[in-house]
């Protein structure tokens, strides 16, 4: 390895350094109420490392346009197995910036339990590891390693209440994660097969040649294509393979929920984004239907079966299956059928361009959410949507921004999420996918009714109980930032959508 | 040598009865063997198309032998990392049987 492997590798050695060094000190540090600080500060390595690589991509393009060489941002690539494009680096932020969040919003909750708190902050860590290499990997076999090093630090994070549900949550996770990882283990050994290599430039190249009267042009690709959206599909907690969501979030401690549903969800969104539009982009006309199959589906069942919930936690787990839903609307829109009369599918960039930026808004509307109900669950002791009654007496700061984060998830203007939703819907009509739109236009309104549900509980029904809620300066923050960013990007979209559309654009389809 | 046919034939029948098992069996840790079977049945699949790629032009840097020795290794770890939760879950509630794991549904 060069110098400049090692350069392109710091953010995610920095990320892993960082979760070292919590274990280490966690062994030196009497006061375990630092912790939570300490990961926050260790987080400036990882994202140090990361602005100075973009800067270098934008030095490298600015540089690159003076010439007649091609004009494109140069990836920095490592021998083929990861490609640290403006791509990765766009998740890279988000993840940081979650792991950051929830490390603030952990120092209450964390007083609660008497020891590993160190492995706490580490797991979490390690799991930001994977969930960042997951964003860069262009190759099967780093695709799965990392993988398993988001899935197996978040299964041990669920079981960290050691209670009966918190171990139910954990062993649910697990082993229905480990069935997924099999189910795609055995697509990409039937995609390894048929095309002999694990990188995903060299298996384009082949997949481009097999095009046939079948879908997917073959049977080895038709069925390993299949089994490939099985396994991701557990990740993306998307219907019909969202079976474990509402058990672990309903069992697991509420910070790693929050980490859960945001950053694991986003990275699972950029490798399917890597392997479907890098990988198998020749056959995206057959994956695109299925796609918008399972959005639908995910939508669908998310909404429907979220309005009967009775515990919060357990109701953002449907919710989440339906987030799920409307972002692959946009992955779904990305492909287009071409204008000739050989059906030839055409790339839309508009459609990841509205997934990246759905990522974000959710990203800062659901961590809201979680921080509040995090500061809510840890004074009240319940999850009961009943036990919320009256919290505007109780703490009227706290019961606006739930209120605020749970209409920005319905999709409410001015909030993120409202941006988002008008960005993947247009791209869906543009697309031809005019049925999902409308879809997902219907289910927006039918999550309304039980997001409103939980604002009535807390505004209109009288407290049984009148004594104050409150939090230290810590998970404050964490939620001020989220909640601040949530508006901030309903009003102000630009920045990210910029970043957003700089990142498609980096994307080798 | 044996045709890859029938190396993709044994491959795919130990998966599914890999998949029947994790559907079928009632102990946690039965279920995790299952996976096991599931994950070993990928690995004869790989390395049988690895060692048929030999002569072909496609055959490049060992990279099936390669695939199989991580999916080894990351299972030694999931079935750790699965056995610890087991146990955990036995002093929960001191059964390992899935039926009787139902705190949560629907």
């Amino acid at each position: 390895m060069s110098v400049h492997d090692f350069y392109v590798l710091s953010p995610y050695i920095a990320m892993a350094g960082a979760a070292l060094l919590i274990i280490l000190l966690d062994l030196a540090l009497p006061k375990k109420g630092l912790l939570p600080y300490l990961t926050f500060a260790a987080l400036a390595g990882p994202l140090l490392m990361s602005v100075i690589q973009v800067i270098d991509l934008g030095n490298a393009t600015s540089l690159l346009e003076g010439s007649d060489a091609f004009a494109s941002t140069e990836p920095s690539i490592l021998l083929g197995v990861l490609s640290v494009d403006r791509f990765a680096l766009f998740f890279n932020f988000l993840i940081i910036g979650s792991v950051a969040l929830v490390a603030l919003a952990s120092a209450d909750y964390m007083k609660n339990m008497a020891r590993f708190q160190g492995e706490y902050f580490a797991l979490i860590l390690f799991a930001a590891t994977g969930m960042m290499l997951l964003a860069a990997a262009t190759e099967l076999i780093t695709i799965y390693v990392s993988l398993e090093l988001t899935t197996l630090p978040m299964a041990a994070l669920t079981v960290f209440l050691m209670n009966s549900r918190s171990s139910e949550a954990g062993i649910k996770f697990l082993i229905i994660g480990a069935v997924s990882s099999a189910l795609m283990l055995y697509g990409m050994a039937l995609v390894f097969g048929f095309t002999g290599s694990t990188e995903l430039a060299v298996i384009s190249e082949a997949v481009g040649k097999a095009t046939g009267d079948l879908p997917f042009g073959n049977y080895a690709l038709f069925v390993g294509i299949i089994l490939m959206i099985a396994g991701f599909g557990f990740k993306l907690s998307a219907a019909p393979f969202q079976m474990w969501v509402p058990d672990v979030y309903e069992g697991g401690p509420t910070p790693v929920i929050g980490f859960l549903s945001v950053a694991s969800k986003a990275a699972a969104f950029a490798i399917v984004i890597r392997v479907f539009f890098t990988g198998f982009f020749d056959v995206a006309l057959d994956w695109g239907i299925l796609i918008a199959g399972i959005a639908a589906a995910s939508m669908v069942i998310g909404n429907l079966v979220a309005i009967s919930q009775s515990n919060i936690r357990r109701l953002f787990g449907y919710s989440t299956i339906s987030h799920a839903g409307y972002i692959l609307v946009g992955v779904a829109a990305g492909v287009k059928s071409g204008e000739s009369i050989f059906k030839v599918p055409e790339f839309a960039p508009i459609g990841l361009d509205s997934v990246l930026f759905y990522l974000v808004a959710y990203a800062a509307a659901n961590l809201t959410a979680f921080f509040a109900i995090t500061i809510i669950s840890s004074k009240i002791k319940s999850d009961q949507i009943s036990d919320y009654t009256g919290l505007s007496a109780r703490n009227p700061v706290l019961a606006i921004l739930l209120a605020l984060s749970l209409l920005a998830l319905i999709g409410v203007p001015p909030t993120g999420i409202f941006i988002a939703k008008l960005y993947v819907f247009t791209a869906a009509v543009d697309s031809g996918l005019v049925w999902l739109a409308i879809l997902g236009v219907i289910n927006s309104a039918v999550s309304a009714y039980y997001y409103v549900r939980i604002i009535r509980v807390m505004f209109i029904q009288p407290s049984r109980d009148g004594e104050k809620i409150t939090a230290s300066p810590a998970p404050w923050l964490a939620l001020w930032v989220a909640g601040s960013a949530m508006v901030f990007m309903g009003i102000a979209p630009g920045f990210v959508m910029e970043a957003a559309q700089s990142a498609v654009e980096a994307l080798p389809v | 040598m044996v045709d890859l046919v029938w190396f993709q034939l044994l491959s795919a029948i130990l998966f599914v009865i890999g998949l029947y098992g994790v559907m079928a069996r009632r102990s946690a840790v039965l279920i995790i063997m299952s996976i096991e079977l599931m994950l070993n049945a990928v690995n004869i699949n790989l390395i049988a198309a690895a060692s048929h790629m030999e002569g072909t032009g496609k055959f490049s840097d060992f990279d099936g032998q390669l695939i199989a020795i991580f999916i080894i290794t990351v299972a030694a770890a999931e079935v750790g990392l699965a056995l610890a939760i087991i146990l955990r879950m036995f002093k929960n509630r001191s059964t390992v049987n899935v039926d009787e794991i139902n705190l949560m549904k629907w």
